[in-house]
């Protein structure tokens, strides 16, 4: 699903965006000073395609899809869009739309008002039914002359969702449209994100801070970090092959060990670094007696906190919900390779 | 400027600075992309400038040099001789006494009302609410005539010597200024975020040591704001002092109005008015200073934060209640009741009158009164028109660090008139539209346009929060959805903007059916409006007279009251963006 540049689709080649000294809120928040929000970030979004941007917050993700929707003006590098450079295209002509976080629906307007907003122009019956059919895609089905300031926080996003839709978007460019939502909410949203986006065929650009959403939504996933790119890859190679340390601790692997300590705990002959995922480390009677600090109950199961040999610490799954009430002193452990993943200076080995 | 236009303005600063639900959000980079050339905001703002110039800027400056010319010579003489005279500093003096007694009454009458007005709920807040919105609608000469039957050897308080005194003009001028506090701190505290004072609470903190440590430093920049704005309106009070000061008493604005329609002396009147000029800025400075620190401090919560009163709470509900009856009512009460007054006991002779000759003109106040709605309707048309176009140029936010800097100098252009009292601004119309190029002595334009200087202001500080509180992210949406410049204007500017509208027109035709400052030097005896009217009668012996004066300001006043009532029951519900 890797384009080239100009074989349709988006693509962004070395983008860098900058924030002068003193823009309002940036201001007050950085000093006055300029900073550079994205620093020369190429990825590219191939017809059909979803793409995430996964970053914490400051790396610069949402500023890089500014950046692609107009929004905000590039220092540098380019965007285009099927080979065409967009560079002097106002945002309303580039056929990208945003989904903010917040939706930003217009409170003057209904939901169907709000739907309607990229359809004017239409002949009002399609109009009409073409924001029903939308409604109906999102699960709002006679919503429609609700006001937009009645909905909660969920379905305002569904209605987001629809008026982006009904623009007939070349490119979706979704700013963490789940995040201001509950957990619950938000693991059901994504699925009808994924779903909606799928059968729409639409491209997008699904910038998040959530490693699950990312993996959840994407065909691949960008990993920002400070402004910079350090991974596009499917969530599978992502999960499995981590360009570096960086990224490998952003996606949730730690402690990372070194080919002794992983000995200690019974992988021989690692030629790296053994970065532990969440389920690296598994106990074993055969394995490694380690100190325990501290145990915490968790959904199906419970949680350690072990010292390993080199003297980092790091967690370990079990299944039984109540062997954290009598926490045990030691515990023999070895580390699982397929829980795990081997990086050496260079980049990534296997696992 | 005026009373009723600094009145109206710190309303609508009051909803400023309690409703932005925006300022707070992050926001970056502006417009980029989304609002169209720097050039067409350039000609939104062109007309209005270029109207600024020609009927502001031209006038005072040329009324300013005036003072410094004896003779035919530029020359620092005449300001000299202001300067050194003795009744220049008790003007001064007393100026300075009235605006810092004016403000502390009505600050410390104005935060416990603010509190029980807007923290609390209680049967009846909403009239309690309308009664202390009042004053500010009622034009300073009414008030001024009010005060003046309450005062009076006849009137209701006539046995406590306040006739022509200086404790008598502070109560008037905390009539009128009790509600600018009151709305501007209470819109405030309405949204604080209590759980502030829960967290000092809990933390084991008494009910005063959270007022103190808690509430009251939260409320600072809001307080000093009100009364930095208070002072301005005291300092530069005009038509209530004229009223009630008599002979004794004045403020540097009556002392210029008295220097020029008196002795005809106009250096002295334009060296006072630099002294106004000086004043008012700093004023002004010191209140934008507030409102800026206020916008940056606080977290507010989205909706109004109260509670139902408690048994703690009486010594404010006591104090509250007693001004409002006491020092709001009983005013308005009086007037009414004395204009029914007449020789032979209640009646309506008073009004009767009305439709004779009035004073020294030859119209009667029913003919002044239709000069004043068709006076009202121009200058509304004028102010409102301008207002547009500047607010619109001014809720951009420009991305680049010049154009914010432009944008600032514009902001700051337009509520220049705030700063510059309304008699300079009659006064300097006086002395320039009334030769080649622009002669407008004849026309009767000139009044409209005058009154349109005075209300621009608040005009464009009722539209402008309206028109701020759209998140820039809704443009940005709208064009992501294909919607070019003009279309976003047209349907998520204008929408906001409507809602502003009703409120903006209102304040500016009632701004001009009781302005007073400017219309005074430019009246002429056979169109004069109602509020000049209401100044010669009270200005004449006589019961008759007298009884006329009090009929005509109840006409004015319930007329006010009805445009702004009208006015608030259209305008702005509160924007809400999700």
């Amino acid at each position: 699903m890797v384009s080239e540049p100009g074989d349709g689709g988006l693509a962004v080649r070395d983008a860098v965006v900058r924030y002068g000294p003193g823009s309002g809120a940036e201001r007050a928040a950085r000093g006055s000073r300029t900073v550079v929000a994205v620093d020369g970030v190429s990825i590219d979004v191939a017809p059909g395609e979803v793409v995430a941007v996964l970053g914490a917050s400051g790396s610069g993700k949402s500023s890089l899809l500014r950046a692609v929707a107009g929004l905000e003006p590039l220092a540098g590098g380019s965007v285009s869009w099927a080979g065409t450079d967009l560079a002097g295209v106002p945002v309303h002509k580039r056929g990208f739309v945003v989904m903010f976080q917040d939706g930003q629906l217009f409170p003057h307007l209904s939901v169907a008002g709000n739907v309607g907003y990229a359809l004017a122009g239409r002949p009002r019956r399609e109009r009409e039914r073409r924001v029903v059919e939308l409604l109906d895609l999102v699960g709002l089905s006679g919503y429609g002359s609700r006001p937009v300031t009645a909905l909660s926080g969920g379905q305002a996003q569904r209605v987001a969702l629809a008026r982006s839709l009904a623009a007939d978007p070349r490119l979706l460019l979704l700013d963490e449209p789940l995040s201001a939502l509950d957990r619950g909410l938000r693991e059901h949203l994504v699925g009808v994100l994924e779903e909606t986006l799928r059968a729409a065929g639409v491209p997008a650009l699904y910038v998040t801070h959530d490693q699950d959403e990312a993996f959840a939504i994407a065909d691949r996933v960008a990993v920002l970090a400070e402004g910079r790119l350090l991974q596009v890859d499917p969530p599978s190679t992502l999960w499995r092959h981590p360009a570096n340390r960086d990224v490998a601790a952003f996606l949730g692997y730690g402690p990372f060990l070194d080919a002794a300590a992983a000995a200690a705990l019974g992988w021989d002959g690692a030629r790296g670094l053994v970065g532990v995922g969440p389920d690296g480390l598994v106990v074993d009677p055969e394995g490694t007696d380690v100190p325990v600090l501290a145990g915490q109950a968790r959904r199906g199961g419970s949680e350690f906190t072990v010292r390993l040999p080199d003297g980092s610490d790091a967690k370990l799954r079990t299944t039984d919900t109540t062997a954290h009430r009598g926490l045990p002193t030691t515990l023999p452990v070895r580390l699982d390779p397929a829980g795990c993943v081997l990086l050496t200076s260079a980049g990534h080995l296997d696992s | 400027m005026n009373q009723n236009g600094d009145r109206y303005f710190s309303v609508r600063q009051a909803s400023l600075n309690g409703k932005v639900p925006v300022p707070f959000s992050f926001r970056s980079g502006g417009h980029h992309g989304v609002g169209g050339s720097p050039w067409a905001w350039a000609a939104a703002a062109a007309l209005p400038i270029a109207f600024l110039a020609v009927f502001f800027v031209w006038p005072v400056t040329a009324l300013v040099a005036r003072g410094f010319v004896v003779d035919g010579r530029w020359s620092l003489a005449g300001v000299q001789e202001v300067l050194a005279a003795p009744r220049t500093w008790r003007i001064l003096t007393q100026t300075f006494a009235q605006a810092v007694l004016g403000t502390l009454g009505s600050v410390l009458l104005g935060v416990p009302g603010a509190y029980v007005l807007y923290r609390c709920t209680f049967p009846g807040r909403r009239l309690a609410r309308a009664v202390a919105s009042v004053p500010f609608v009622l034009p300073t000469v009414v008030v001024g005539v009010a005060f003046s039957a309450l005062f009076a050897p006849s009137g209701a308080l006539g046995g406590l010597g306040l006739q022509e005194s200086l404790a008598g003009i502070v109560i008037a001028l905390v009539f009128f200024n009790y509600s600018v506090v009151v709305r501007t701190v209470g819109a405030l505290w309405s949204r604080l975020d209590p759980r502030a004072e829960d967290a000092a609470r809990t933390l084991g903190a008494g009910r005063i040591r959270v007022l103190a440590t808690v509430t009251l430093p939260a409320l600072a920049p809001a307080i000093a704001s009100a009364a930095a704005l208070v002072f301005l309106f005291c300092a530069s009070a005009f038509g209530v002092v004229l009223v009630l000061g008599g002979q004794s008493y004045g403020t540097i604005e009556t002392e210029i109005w008295y220097q020029t329609t008196q002795l005809l002396d106009l250096p002295a009147a334009a060296a006072l008015s630099m002294l106004q000029l000086l004043v008012v800025s700093v004023s002004l400075i010191l209140a934008g200073a507030a409102r800026t620190r206020q916008e940056r401090a606080l977290r507010l919560s989205g909706n109004p934060v109260e509670r139902p009163l408690r048994g703690s709470d009486l010594p404010a509900v006591l104090l509250t209640g007693t001004v409002v009856l006491g020092l709001l009512v009983a005013p308005m009460v009086s007037l009414v009741w004395r204009s029914f007054a007449t020789a032979d006991g209640l009646g309506l002779a008073n009004y009767v009158a009305l439709s004779g000759d009035a004073g020294q003109f030859t119209v009667s106040v029913w003919q002044a009164l239709a000069n004043s709605l068709a006076t009202g309707l121009a200058a509304t048309g004028i102010a409102v028109g301008l207002g547009l176009g500047v607010s619109y140029v001014l809720s951009r936010r420009p991305a680049s660090v010049p154009g914010r800097r432009v944008m600032r100098t514009v902001d700051a252009v337009f509520m220049l008139p705030l700063g510059v009292s309304a008699v300079t601004v009659g006064f300097g119309f006086l002395i320039t539209l009334n030769r080649p190029p622009l002669d407008l002595r004849s026309s009767w334009l000139l009044i409209p346009i005058a009154q349109a200087m005075v209300a621009l202001p608040l005009v464009v500080r009722t539209l402008l929060p309206t028109l701020r509180a759209i998140d820039p992210r809704l443009h940005e949406a709208a064009a992501t959805l294909g919607a070019g410049p003009g279309r976003v204007v047209a349907t998520i500017d204008a929408p906001f903007a409507l809602r502003g509208l009703g409120l903006a027109v209102g304040f500016a035709f009632a701004t001009s059916l009781g302005e007073f400052g400017a219309t005074s030097f430019l009246a002429r005896p056979d169109r004069p409006t109602l509020p000049v009217v209401i100044f010669q009668l009270i200005g004449r012996p006589g019961a008759e007279n007298f009884g006329m004066a009090m009929a005509a300001s109840v006409l004015l006043a319930v007329l006010t009251a009805l445009v702004m009532g009208l006015a608030e029951w259209i305008g702005p519900r509160q924007v809400n963006p999700w």
